[in-house]
């Protein structure tokens, strides 16, 4: 097939087990993926459909490659020389891998947020604001504004408000991380990438960012990684679980929680091995 | 009592054990000792090198300090045969040739090592790295002859003149810029200095750009940023308490270094608006000049320059050290 770009988004019914017949829409769509790290294939002829204004997860035992998809979605992986994908990732139409692609304006549109807090060495509002500033020119009254809405978005404002000068590093990890969230979301992205977002928090914090990302998928497509499959029960719509770089079951979360199909999720689910 | 009696051959034996190990114990603890006092020795050792150097550079710079009071630091004029001396030129050569440099190896040096961190292909990666290694490792007296014989000709023949020509009706780089192409001279000497200073820059640049954790480069990256916008905005304020600590040993080294300065430096106690004329730095005219210093004034003199020399790298340090603890406050 060389029609590469499709001009109508997909629609699929939802599967009766989710409970709804809305209309579900297609933000990503993953097409005959496949990634090399050199010479060793990491993922093998992946095809899944990433929905818009939902949450989904990948689950699966470590080395799955669940977090390499991830970067292929905002193409980290061009950071690193020796690594390449083929296939394709099309959003809104466009897809992803093609060499032409502006990737600084890719990044805008699929933000993402990482294990660790990444607080850049500033202040919380120049936190912020340095994403706004990248991509408009705004007078300060209204960057004001967007710092303010991004970080009441990410739940932090009235921890913050009265040390918006104070440094991004003297924040708690939990704070940290919503930090990083709101600055994600101040860039105004239409998806948002979570990398095991809570493996480094307590739990009331975690509590928090999952809460958050509750909120967030209102307005946002949300993919989460995950290691915690009570978190990927909590947070997602759907669930994708990969094992040794394939896609061996997608569904609704309900459905591979509680019915999955294959044999391999039922163990990993159970926790008989992973 | 028959039990006591039989207690007591295992009580003697338990006593002489216990003899035994003390005996070893206070061995051991007399050794010790000796070791402790032996660190502390080494350690007060370099108190008091550095106290007897302070000591006889005061002692060695007195009769130049009596003989013209403070004015020695700022009187131009430096006459063997009148026996009249004055520092200003040496140390106005001091600073001008290590600005020089650092104006033109810090940059370079940063924009080195984030390119051998961040861009290089792994290929070229230790070739490079290797390259400044043992450019840093260049005896400085190759730098000289370099300089002399090879690298002022060339800029007397090919670039001054231009520059000269290039500069001339615009005021005040006319002044800076002026005068005939000698070839050696301050610029000269400064260039030479950049070129040594170097690969500390980078060495040491590059070693803390490498220590900014991978996740948070990803971070900048996935907002979406550029290159130089990653560098500007968060590898650089990460690390730049060890590119301050870089580009303060280099300017250590900028300050003191004697043999190549003295080769291309043009050794002229005279203080001039353009970088192009010959001057002099405080090592060079204490290493031109020791061996044909005749009585005591001019001795004592050359001592003076060398104790102002040693002030000035003491500031510079304890600026360096100011800095980084305003730096450290900052973060916090």
């Amino acid at each position: 097939m060389d029609v590469s770009v499709k001009s109508v988004p997909l629609s699929v019914d939802m599967p009766a087990q989710a409970g709804s017949t809305a209309k579900l829409e297609e933000k990503i769509s993953i097409r005959n993926l496949e990634f090399f790290y050199g010479e060793s294939r990491a993922l093998k002829k992946i095809d899944l459909p990433l929905y818009a204004k939902k949450v989904t997860a990948f689950i699966g035992p470590s080395g799955c490659g669940k977090s390499t998809l991830l970067r292929v979605l905002n193409r980290m992986y061009d950071l690193y020389p020796g690594q390449r994908a083929t296939g394709e990732v099309v959003l809104d139409g466009e897809n992803l891998l093609a060499p032409g692609l502006d990737i600084n304006l890719l990044r805008a549109r699929v933000g993402m947020v990482f294990q660790k807090p990444t607080p850049f060495p500033m202040s919380i509002y120049e936190n912020i604001a340095f994403g706004i500033r990248l991509y408009e020119d705004l007078p300060k009254a209204e960057i004001d504004n967007r710092v303010e809405s991004a970080l009441r978005r990410a739940a932090l404002w009235e921890e913050v408000k009265d040390k918006l000068n104070a440094g991004g590093q003297a924040l708690s990890g939990g704070q940290q991380q919503r930090l990083c969230i709101a600055r994600t979301v101040a860039v105004r992205p239409e998806v948002i990438l979570f990398d095991e977002p809570c493996s480094a928090l307590d739990p009331i914090s975690t509590a928090k960012i999952e809460e958050l990302i509750d909120e967030l998928k209102q307005d946002y497509t949300i993919v989460i990684v995950t290691h915690n499959m009570q978190q990927a029960a909590r947070v997602s719509d759907f669930t994708t679980f990969m094992y040794l770089g394939e896609v061996v079951e997608f569904g609704p979360t309900a459905t591979i929680f509680t019915a999955p199909t294959d044999k391999r999720t039922q163990d990993y689910i159970t926790g008989r091995f992973g | 009592m028959s039990q006591s009696l039989a207690n007591q051959p295992a009580l003697a034996g338990m006593t002489a054990a216990a003899g035994l190990r003390a005996a070893k114990l206070n061995r051991l603890r007399t050794s010790d000792a000796a070791f402790r006092g032996m660190t502390r020795g080494a350690a007060l050792g370099v108190l008091l090198l550095l106290g007897g150097v302070i000591v006889s550079l005061v002692a060695g710079s007195a009769p130049a300090f009596r003989a013209f009071g403070p004015g020695f630091v700022t009187a131009e004029v430096w006459n063997p045969v009148t026996e009249q001396f004055g520092a200003l030129a040496p140390i106005t050569g001091t600073l001008a040739t290590s600005l020089i440099a650092m104006l033109i190896a810090v940059p370079i040096g940063i924009m080195i090592a984030f390119f051998l961190t961040e861009l290089c292909p792994m290929a070229l990666r230790r070739p490079i790295g290797m390259a400044i290694e043992l450019l840093a490792g260049v005896p400085s007296i190759i730098y000289g002859i370099w300089g002399l014989f090879v690298f002022a000709p060339f800029l007397q023949t090919y670039v001054q003149p231009y520059i000269i020509a290039t500069f001339e009706n615009i005021p005040i780089f006319s002044t800076i810029f002026a005068g005939p192409p000698y070839g050696i001279g301050v610029m000269t000497a400064g260039l030479i200095l950049a070129i040594m200073v170097l690969p500390f820059v980078t060495a040491i640049s590059r070693d803390v750009f490498d220590s900014v954790p991978p996740v948070m480069k990803e971070a900048t990256y996935g907002l979406g940023c550029t290159t130089w916008e990653v560098f500007r905005s968060v590898i650089l304020p990460h690390t730049r308490v060890g590119v301050i600590g870089g580009v303060m040993l280099g300017l250590g080294r900028a300050l003191g270094e004697t043999m190549a300065v003295t080769f291309v430096i043009g050794n002229a106690h005279r203080i001039s608006g353009s970088i192009l004329a010959p001057g002099t730095t405080i090592s060079a005219s204490i290493a031109n000049e020791f061996t044909e210093a005749v009585g005591d004034i001019y001795t004592s003199s050359l001592i003076a320059l060398g104790l102002i020399l040693f002030v000035i790298t003491f500031i510079v340090l304890a600026a360096a050290r100011l800095m980084l603890a305003q730096l450290e406050k900052g973060k916090k």
